[in-house]
């Protein structure tokens, strides 16, 4: 049963911060760390801005573009990896701040940068084998990097929903394939407040291998080449590591031109290859392929193959912001009060 | 807040859920089970229905906190507002996403969902509506091929610092 995207919406907190900005900080040359990087400057959540605001901003976008009665959902599934609470589902807030509680199934999945993907993998199964009528799948973060660590200069907050359906559907989802193994390249603790990750070991085994091996099962099994595709969007913890994995596999800056966010708004984590899918999206046209290929660390890559639908015409995409809003906007903090916002300033007891 | 006291007022505080009299069509919110101008002769009694706002609203008034009310720090300073919404009730709300000094009467706001408080590090967080400026909205520019080379001034970037 053919099934794919019904809906999708982002949603970026407006703040943003340079590496210029928080090299000088640390004494750090942060305008050679950012063009290392490929990132000018990441997004900062406000005070009052979390993964379930986040969230939930991005699906009221989806629902109001897809004109979705939210008591339709029958699974909304939210992939991070700084969901607000431990102990308590990011998911039923959600559900409830868009009014699709209380029939539905929900849960939250966490697998570092590609909880969102496996959210979709999930809902794509559940929708073809006629358990739901439409799944929700998110994917959102507002991920922190020790003050000072390199992560510091790319970890930033953001959040995409994407509705998965029969009807109506502007993407078509023709495959899905998962390469995952056990390899230690960033991992946070329980209790702890920062990640820690394995430095250059986040590259080659990690990344590049899993990325790159998940893109070519992709082509054996949709028997496809990158000629095949339109676009490509890879996961991007930063904007030199999915260039450097996209040319690496034979795809052209034109390929990956849309699907590319994190040089505007830094690392959004699970959310990173969803929202450089919805910038696809946004510029897509009928007839185009697009392969996704995520990547979460720990660690494991979800690649799709993905054809656009003559629905993508009649859909309502000038509901809501589209990504290049996001791309373009924002106001440029002082690490002072990025510190601030983020936490990072000792208040003391109160 | 006691956990039982917040949790009941949720539909109001994520979504807005008011009530509207289907004798005279009048919204209000927070939700009331009798209408108040048709109770003289009764009419309301069991035919209040639920009406959910759409956030919808204009600035009628605003102040800036400067002296936060506790657990709102962060935010200051923030502005508050008094919103007619499109429905009829007013509401107040903090207003984000913009600069006080830039906060008018009449702006045209948006309901937006935000984190309202928590309780202390290890207690409930509180979440709800604030308003934002609608204007973000209205000036997105139609997503198409080459749209992204131009973007219009009125999206700019804003140059300045915040001074949250």
């Amino acid at each position: 049963m053919e099934a794919g995207i019904v809906s999708y919406g982002v949603y970026v907190p407006r703040y943003r911060i340079t590496p210029a900005e928080i090299g000088q900080v640390w004494g750090v040359d942060g305008v050679a760390m950012g063009q290392g990087l490929n990132i000018e400057r990441k997004s900062v959540p406000a005070p009052d801005e979390d993964t379930i605001t986040i969230s939930t901003e991005a699906l009221r976008v989806a629902l109001l573009r897809g004109k979705i009665d939210p008591q339709e959902i029958g699974a909304l599934y939210v992939g991070s990896e700084s969901h607000p609470y431990a102990v308590k589902p990011t998911a039923t807030i959600v559900a409830h701040a868009v009014g699709a509680t209380p029939n539905l199934t929900a849960a939250d999945f966490e697998f570092a940068c590609k909880a969102g993907t496996a959210a979709i993998q999930t809902c794509l199964g559940l929708v073809r084998s006629g358990m739901v009528k439409y799944g929700v799948a998110i994917g959102t973060d507002t991920s922190q990097g020790a003050p000072g660590d390199a992560l510091e200069y790319s970890a930033s907050a953001g959040g995409a929903a994407l509705v998965i359906g029969r009807d109506k559907v502007i993407a078509t989802i023709n495959q899905t394939v998962s390469y995952t193994t056990d390899t230690p390249d960033f991992w946070r603790r329980e209790g702890q407040r920062y990640p820690s990750h394995g430095g250059r070991f986040t590259g080659e085994p990690a990344y590049f291998r899993h990325v790159g091996e998940c893109a070519k099962q992709m082509f054996k099994t949709a028997g496809t080449t990158t000629k095949d595709y339109q676009h490509v969007v890879f996961h991007q913890p930063n904007g030199k590591f999915p260039r450097r994995i996209g040319t690496q596999l034979g795809f052209s800056d034109e390929q990956m031109k849309y699907g590319m966010v994190t040089p505007r708004i830094g690392n959004t984590y699970s959310a990173a290859a969803l929202i450089g899918l919805a910038n696809v999206l946004d510029h897509g046209e009928a007839g185009e392929r697009i392969l996704v290929v995520g990547y979460g660390s720990g660690a494991g890559s979800d690649a799709f193959d993905l054809t656009v639908t003559e629905e993508l015409g009649t859909y309502d995409r000038s509901s809501g912001l589209p990504v290049q809003y996001f791309l373009d906007s924002g106001v440029e903090l002082s690490y002072s009060v990025y510190a601030k916002f983020r936490g990072k300033i000792h208040m003391g007891e109160a | 807040m006691a956990i039982a006291r917040f949790w009941r007022e949720t539909p109001r505080r994520y979504n807005l859920g008011g009530s509207r009299c289907t004798v005279c069509t009048t919204v209000y919110f927070p939700p009331r089970s009798v209408c108040p101008t048709c109770t003289t002769h009764r009419q309301s009694l069991g035919k209040m229905e639920p009406f959910q706002l759409s956030g919808d609203g204009e600035v009628v008034t605003f102040t800036v906190v400067h002296e936060a009310a506790n657990g709102f720090e962060m935010l200051v300073p923030y502005a508050l507002a008094i919103v007619q919404t499109v429905e009829g009730p007013l509401l107040t709300g903090q207003v984000v996403n913009l600069r006080p000094e830039d906060l008018q009467i009449g702006l045209k706001v948006r309901a937006t969902f935000r984190k309202l408080r928590e309780e202390g590090p290890a207690g409930v967080i509180h979440y709800g509506y604030k308003f934002a400026p609608k204007e973000e909205a209205a000036m997105a520019p139609r997503p198409g091929r080459g749209s992204e080379q131009a973007p219009a001034a009125s999206h700019a970037p804003e140059p300045s610092r915040a001074r949250a």
